[in-house]
C-alpha cells in the first residue's frame, strides 16, 4: 500500500467516525461547537501519532501476553502530556474539553490503531497511519461541530452567521448530536457508494 | 528480531521498564508545565478582577482578605483602590446548587453593595444552556448590522426588544432588589431553559453580597468605635 493511500484512508474510506463508528463518546460529547471538535480532534491526532510511533518502535520488545497493558501505559502517558500542556498553554480550550481529554486514553481508535496497525507495521507506515486516522477523526469532529454550532446557535467558529434566536437549541444538546451524526453518516455512505 | 517470549520474567521486566520510563517522562513534563499552569490560573484571576471592579491602582491580589459567608465558608475578596480610596471589592463566591455541581463566580461590588459586574470562573453546566450565564445577566448589548428579518421574528415569536432589562443584575443592589429568579418571586428573568443554573448563579451572588455587607458593616462599626475611643482620651 502506498503511503499516500495509507494516509488518505482515514478521511473517507476508513474514517474512524463515519465508517468505523469508533470513539462515539467523545464524538457526541464535545462537538457542540466547531472549535471544541477541532481541539479534541487535534489532541487525539497527537496522541495517535505518538502512540503509533512508540508502539511500532517497541513492538518486538513486548511479550504478546502483556501487550494491551503496555500499549495502554504508552497511550496514557501521552494523554497526560497533552492534558498538562493544554492546561498550561491553552487554558480556555482545556476548560471546555475538560473531562474528555483524560478519556482519550480509552478512545477505541487509539488502542485500535496500536493493536491493529502499529504493532504489525514499520515505523514510518505507523506514523502515517496515525496522522491519517487522527486528522480524519479531527475532520469528522470539526464537520459535526460546525453543523451543530451553525444549526444550534447560528455560528461557526464563534463567527455569527445569523442571530442566535433563530437557532434550533436541540442541536447544541445531546439529541441534536445523534440527529446530525445520523444524517452525516447517511450522506457519507451515499458518497462512498456513488 | 523476533518477539520476546511471554515468560513471567520477560513480562515483569517489560512492564516495569515501560512504567518507569513513562513515569519519568511525566515527571519531567510536570516540572516543565507546573509554572505555566500556575501562571495561567493567576492570570485568569487577574483578568476577572479587572472585569468586575472599576479602574484601580493598587494590587488587589496582594491585599486579599477573607470574608465569612452565612454558612461559615471563607470567600476570597480583592479590594480595588484608586488613590488609596476603596472603589470596589471583587468577591469570589461559589454555589453548590448548580445543575451539574458547583458554580464558581467572581462578582464586584461598590462599597455600598451595588453590583458592578461579574465573571464566571468555573462550572459544569450544560453547554448552550447554562453556559449562557457568561453574559445573560449583563446589560444587553445592542447588536447592530445583524441581519434580522421581520418574517423570522414573527415566525419564532420574537418581540421587538421592549428595552426591558429583566435579566440584568449589573447596577442593582442585592440589598434593595430581590435578586432571585421570577419563578421564586424575585425580579430577575432566568435563562431560557436553564432556571436551575440561574438560581445557582444568583445564589452565589447573594452569598457574596451577604458576606461582603456583613464584613463591611462590622468594619464600619469598628472604625466608629475606634474614633469614639480616640475622642474620649
Amino acid at each position: 500500500m502506498s503511503q499516500w493511500k495509507n494516509f488518505a484512508k482515514g478521511f473517507i474510506k476508513e474514517n474512524p467516525i463515519f465508517v468505523l463508528l469508533l470513539g462515539m463518546c467523545p464524538t457526541l460529547g464535545v462537538t457542540s461547537s466547531a472549535e471544541n471538535g477541532l481541539g479534541m480532534g487535534l489532541a487525539t491526532t497527537f496522541v495517535l501519532i505518538m502512540s503509533n510511533l512508540v508502539v511500532s518502535l517497541i513492538k518486538n520488545l513486548i511479550p504478546d501476553k502483556v501487550r494491551i497493558p503496555a500499549f495502554i501505559v504508552v497511550i496514557a502517558t501521552f494523554v497526560t502530556v497533552v492534558e498538562m500542556v493544554m492546561q498550561a498553554y491553552m487554558p480556555a480550550l482545556f476548560e471546555s474539553l475538560g473531562l474528555f481529554i483524560p478519556l482519550i486514553v480509552v478512545n477505541c481508535i487509539v488502542l485500535g490503531r496500536a493493536e491493529a496497525f502499529a504493532s504489525k507495521n514499520n515505523l514510518w507506515s505507523s506514523i502515517v497511519d496515525g496522522a491519517g486516522m487522527g486528522l480524519g477523526f479531527a475532520f469528522a469532529l470539526t464537520l459535526l461541530g460546525s453543523i451543530r454550532e451553525l444549526l444550534g446557535s447560528g455560528m461557526i467558529f464563534n463567527q455569527t452567521i445569523y442571530p442566535e434566536e433563530y437557532g434550533m437549541l436541540v442541536f447544541v444538546l445531546a439529541p441534536g448530536a445523534f440527529i446530525a451524526l445520523g444524517y452525516l453518516i447517511a450522506t457519507i455512505n451515499k458518497l462512498r457508494k456513488a | 528480531m523476533s518477539k520476546l517470549e511471554s515468560s513471567l520474567k520477560n513480562m515483569v521486566i517489560t512492564l516495569l521498564v515501560i512504567t518507569v520510563v513513562a513515569g519519568g517522562a511525566l515527571g519531567y513534563i510536570y516540572q516543565l508545565t507546573k509554572e505555566p499552569i500556575e501562571m495561567a490560573a493567576i492570570e485568569k484571576q487577574q483578568e476577572a478582577i479587572q472585569v468586575v471592579v472599576p479602574e484601580f491602582d493598587n494590587n488587589p491580589a496582594e491585599e486579599l482578605f477573607q470574608l465569612t459567608s452565612e454558612s461559615g465558608a471563607k470567600l476570597n475578596a480583592f479590594p480595588a483602590k484608586m488613590g488609596g480610596e476603596l472603589v470596589g471589592v471583587a468577591v469570589e463566591s461559589v454555589s453548590n446548587k448548580g445543575f451539574a455541581g458547583e458554580v464558581k463566580i467572581m462578582v464586584g461590588f461598590k462599597p455600598d453593595g451595588t453590583v458592578i459586574d461579574y465573571q464566571i470562573l468555573d462550572h459544569q453546566e450544560t453547554p448552550g444552556l447554562g453556559t449562557k450565564m457568561d453574559d445573560w445577566f449583563k446589560p444587553k448589548v445592542v447588536e447592530e448590522g445583524k441581519s434580522r428579518s421581520k418574517f423570522f421574528d414573527f415566525l419564532y415569536g420574537i418581540k421587538e426588544s421592549s428595552g426591558s432589562d429583566g435579566n440584568n443584575i449589573v447596577g442593582k443592589n442585592p440589598g434593595e432588589n430581590n435578586l432571585t429568579v421570577t419563578n421564586d418571586g424575585g425580579e430577575v428573568d432566568a435563562i431560557t431553559a436553564a432556571t436551575i443554573t440561574s438560581r445557582a448563579f444568583l445564589d452565589a451572588v447573594n452569598i457574596a453580597y451577604k458576606a461582603f455587607i456583613n464584613d463591611f458593616e462590622n468594619e464600619e462599626e469598628q472604625s466608629i468605635e475606634n474614633k469614639e475611643e480616640g475622642g474620649t482620651q
